[in-house]
């Protein structure tokens, strides 16, 4: 991790009034630090021959040197993508033609509430790419320039751009002020993918996206070595409760298929949540099977391009169709669950095979209609249904030294509004619970500051600085109410809080919901728990 | 720098009307010919790029949530800031347009001290913006409303009502509607910010101040008309009316000056409109973040360019590049390493 200022010296550095020179005239900082590695070149050849169409200019490059190595028809490229995107997306004109300014987004950004530059005003981040819209496709831009605010594509822009649509983690907590919708998520998405045709990218999303077209996983774990991992999670789950689960891969001929971010397969706290789903399971004898092609619920596709978006979640229908699944039953994760609310079945509804059904509950016979068309359900969905019905037998005193608040995700907030099922669901299984601060929750939540393929350590001061309004929200808490739990639905979330937390409200643990589910559930049969799934003494076993 | 370019801009534009229409007698083009073009550019311009808009597809319903989606039946949704039904997307739409719903959301940040130590991040409700914003759209359509009885004989009832209605205090003679105040507060207030305001000042453009400085001062001229220069309004009327059913008359020379003043900038807004960022007034209605239900997990929405030719990584390959350590690990296979050799 890069060598970052203390909290306080962050604080005191923040100022919130725009520097003398025009933002037009203020040079790019690409000085280490201020963005994110690009992409390895051999993952991009790979990615090329794979989703064709989308990247272009495979090299090594990087981005302190001047000449950046672009084709010579680089401008041509860029501009002519833009022009095709604002015919192929009704989104991307309105937001070019219809901003007033009037800054009602200014400070909603967390980056910006954190670090002060203009640039990361939504409404400026939004007027990067405005300007060229102006300067190469409207007259009176052509004609009146600057004075109009309009300029045209050059060398600086695109590297302003990369240094700015990489600051924005499409977590649309603008758009939901702007009074017109205007959603700064969208003008990234397609700024990325114009970026993309000339070859600026960055690694943390690169390699995921070609790991999860290649293994099924972005950690691009392989399917022997997944095995070896669940067996290892599930030889932890038999420590603690004496049982051993029976846990499928790959089997046809089950009712339901389970997918997951492989984050929780593989990183620390996630591992815990994973082993928390896999409890549930056992408990209410689900009829289930996980896939080693389909490992991945994440989609960092949906940080790349809609295409790349569309090839990556395509898997979930075509593991369900061979393994015959009937529904498919998604773990906690935050943009997985804006692909599949919003952009699932538009992009890959016709793959589902005749098998597929609306999902039903077997436990308590519930029909999610709200799923008719995805055939995909959200597991704090099934969940919460579950309790409600009575269904499983908790324990809520194994979780008594938690004091709890929850961190809603942006796109399950945002993208979805999935905000009092994950509520209910925590409030029966933990005895404290505790809500940050109106105004820093549901749907007006904050960003981890690492979404959209943002949680790499290089941008580490980045990152902090834009987990300052979350990490202020959580230490108001734990101040007021001695929180020492911070709850979430999202494994970009299990990792990326916890340098959060550990900088600006230290001495927070970061769960996830059916972590804390699985602390509290009683299995048939299980020996007396002493210890939580992390394997540290449940309240009443603590070592003298 | 770029409000006082805004502000000269105006200023000559009322130069140009004052000399045209004043000094060099050229009180026809004034009142026929430039109104009418920058009629005609207004509707023409405006109708364009709504349906430059509305041709354009929506590949995506992406409705930006603001509450609890529809889910079990015990979970109380959120049916106006996510609405999961046509009727419900029409009344978030509703009150997007009548009562501008995501402005009232409004905060303001401030980072605070606490006893002169660290800073804390605080988000305090800002609705000032909301509700000079409201005062001013609603009184700049009760003006258009009022000046509708320029254009039509008999005047109907209801502008009638408009009028007793704004102008129900009863102050100054002629007297006052509160919507001329109003509206100057109103655009008088969104100008200030935009100068007092040192982030607000760092985005505007002359697309900014200008259309603000030009309803400010067809508001004053207006104002002008009415209280100070009290204009002949029969005689204008008569010129309105020729304008509108096309038997145009001499212009009678008792018009004020002022009102040529007035039209010229009321044209100058007109014909500015389509192309510039006033179209926000075409183009809520059509923001996709907005006037969709978030329903894509239970109806399909069809994409027009949908490419199909776009593929996963298909298992088969999968299962040909990992099928050995697979077999070993004793995964399920479709074909077994024999099988397949």
């Amino acid at each position: 991790m890069a060598k970052i200022i203390k909290p306080d010296e962050m604080l005191r550095s923040i100022n919130y009034t725009p520097p003398a020179t025009d933002w037009m005239e203020t040079p790019n900082d690409l000085s280490p630090g201020r963005f994110a590695y690009p992409a390895k070149l051999d993952k991009m050849e790979y990615l090329i021959h794979e989703i064709p169409g989308q990247f272009g200019n495979p090299r090594t490059w990087n981005p302190t040197d001047d000449d950046w190595q672009l084709p010579p028809n680089w401008k041509e490229i860029v501009v002519n993508g833009f022009r095709e995107r604002l015919d192929k997306y009704r989104s991307l004109k309105i937001f070019m033609d219809i901003c007033v300014r009037c800054g009602a987004c200014a400070d909603k950004c967390h980056f910006f509430i954190g670090g002060g530059d203009p640039k990361n005003m939504p409404v400026l981040r939004a007027e990067l790419m405005r300007s060229i819209y102006r300067g190469e496709f409207t007259l009176a831009g052509k004609i009146l320039g600057k004075l109009t605010g309009a300029r045209v594509m050059e060398e600086d822009v695109l590297k302003e751009w990369f240094l700015y649509f990489y600051q924005c983690t499409e977590c649309r907590r603008c758009s939901l002020f702007c009074p017109y919708g205007i959603d700064t998520a969208e003008v990234t998405m397609m700024a990325r993918e114009l970026m993309h045709l000339v070859g600026i990218n960055i690694n943390w999303i690169m390699e995921p996206v070609a790991n999860c077209t290649r293994t099924g996983n972005h950690l691009g774990i392989q399917p022997h070595a997944f095995k070896d991992i669940v067996e290892f999670m599930v030889d932890d789950i038999e420590t603690i409760t004496g049982k051993r689960l029976n846990v499928p891969l790959n089997e046809k001929g089950h009712e339901v298929i389970f997918i997951t971010p492989s984050g929780d397969v593989f990183a620390d706290p996630g591992i815990y949540t994973f082993m928390g789903y896999l409890m549930l399971f056992d408990a209410i004898g689900l009829d289930y099977t996980l896939s080693t092609y389909a490992s991945e619920g994440g989609n960092f596709g949906m940080f790349t391009s809609a295409d790349t978006m569309k090839a990556l979640n395509g898997k979930m229908y075509a593991e369900a169709n061979r393994l015959g699944a009937k529904w498919i039953l998604g773990g906690e994760c935050g943009h997985m669950w804006r692909v599949i609310n919003q952009y699932m079945d538009t992009m890959n509804g016709g793959m589902q095979g005749p098998q597929m059904q609306t999902p039903v509950s077997p436990i308590t016979g519930t029909v999610f209609k709200n799923a008719k068309q995805t055939k995909m359900v959200h597991i704090a969905e099934f969940t919460a249904d579950l309790i409600k019905h009575g269904k499983l037998n908790l324990d809520k005193s194994r979780n008594s030294d938690i004091i709890a608040t929850f961190h809603d995700s942006c796109n399950p907030a945002r993208g979805m509004g999935m905000f009092d099922e994950p509520r209910y669901v925590l409030q029966n299984v933990v005895e404290n619970f505790h809500e940050m601060p109106l105004g820093t929750i549901r749907e007006q939540t904050f960003c981890c500051a690492g979404g959209s393929g943002l949680n790499t350590d290089e941008i580490m001061d980045i990152r902090m600085r834009g987990g300052l309004p979350r990490g202020n929200a959580l230490k108001h808490v734990v101040d007021k109410h001695g929180v020492n739990t911070m709850a979430c639905v999202c494994a970009i979330d299990r990792a990326t809080l916890i340098p959060l937390a550990d900088y600006w409200a230290p001495g927070v643990k970061i769960t996830g919901l059916h972590e804390l589910v699985a602390n509290a559930l009683i299995l048939d049969g299980e020996q007396e728990r002493t210890m939580n799934l992390r394997q540290e003494p449940l309240p009443g076993f603590e070592e003298e | 720098m770029k409000a006082i370019y805004s502000l000269i801009l105006v200023l000559a534009l009322v130069v140009i009307a004052t000399l045209g229409a004043g000094a060099a007698k050229m009180q026809t083009i004034f009142a026929y010919c430039v109104p009418g073009t920058a009629f005609a550019i207004f509707v023409i311009g405006f109708v364009a790029k709504v349906i430059g808009w509305a041709k354009r597809p929506v590949p995506f319903r992406i409705p930006t949530t603001g509450g609890q989606q529809q889910s079990l039946d015990w979970i109380v949704q959120n049916k106006w800031d996510n609405p999961s039904t046509g009727p419900q997307t029409a009344m978030r739409m509703l009150l997007e347009v009548l009562t501008f719903r995501s402005l009232f959301r409004n905060t303001k940040v401030l980072l605070k001290h606490d006893d002169g130590k660290n800073p804390i991040v605080a988000y305090v409700s800002a609705k000032w913006l909301w509700l000079f914003a409201l005062l001013f759209h609603y009184s700049f359509l009760v003006i258009v409303v009022r000046h509708m009885r320029l254009f039509l004989q008999p005047v109907p009832q209801f502008i009638v009502a408009v009028e007793f209605v704004d102008s129900v205090l009863q102050i100054y003679t002629p007297i006052v509607y509160q919507t001329n105040l109003l509206i100057l507060a109103g655009a008088g207030f969104l100008l200030a910010r935009r100068l007092l305001d040192a982030k607000l000042r760092y985005i505007s453009l002359v697309n900014d101040y200008f259309p603000l400085i030009l309803i400010l001062s067809i508001a004053l001229s207006g104002m002008y008309m009415r209280y100070i220069a009290k204009v002949d309004v029969m005689a204008i009327k008569d010129v309105v009316m020729g304008l509108t059913t096309f038997k145009f008359k001499a212009v009678p020379a008792s018009i004020d000056v002022s009102f040529f003043v007035h039209i010229s900038l009321v044209s100058t807004l007109l014909a500015y409109f389509p192309f510039s960022k006033l179209m926000h007034f075409g183009g809520v209605f059509l923001s996709p973040t907005r006037n969709l239900p978030n329903d894509t997990r239970m109806h399909h929405h069809e994409n027009p360019w949908n490419n199909p030719d776009i593929k996963p990584h298909s298992y088969e390959a999968y299962e040909d590049e990992f099928r050995e350590p697979m077999f070993e690990a004793g995964l399920p296979l479709e074909k077994t390493p024999e099988e397949a050799a």
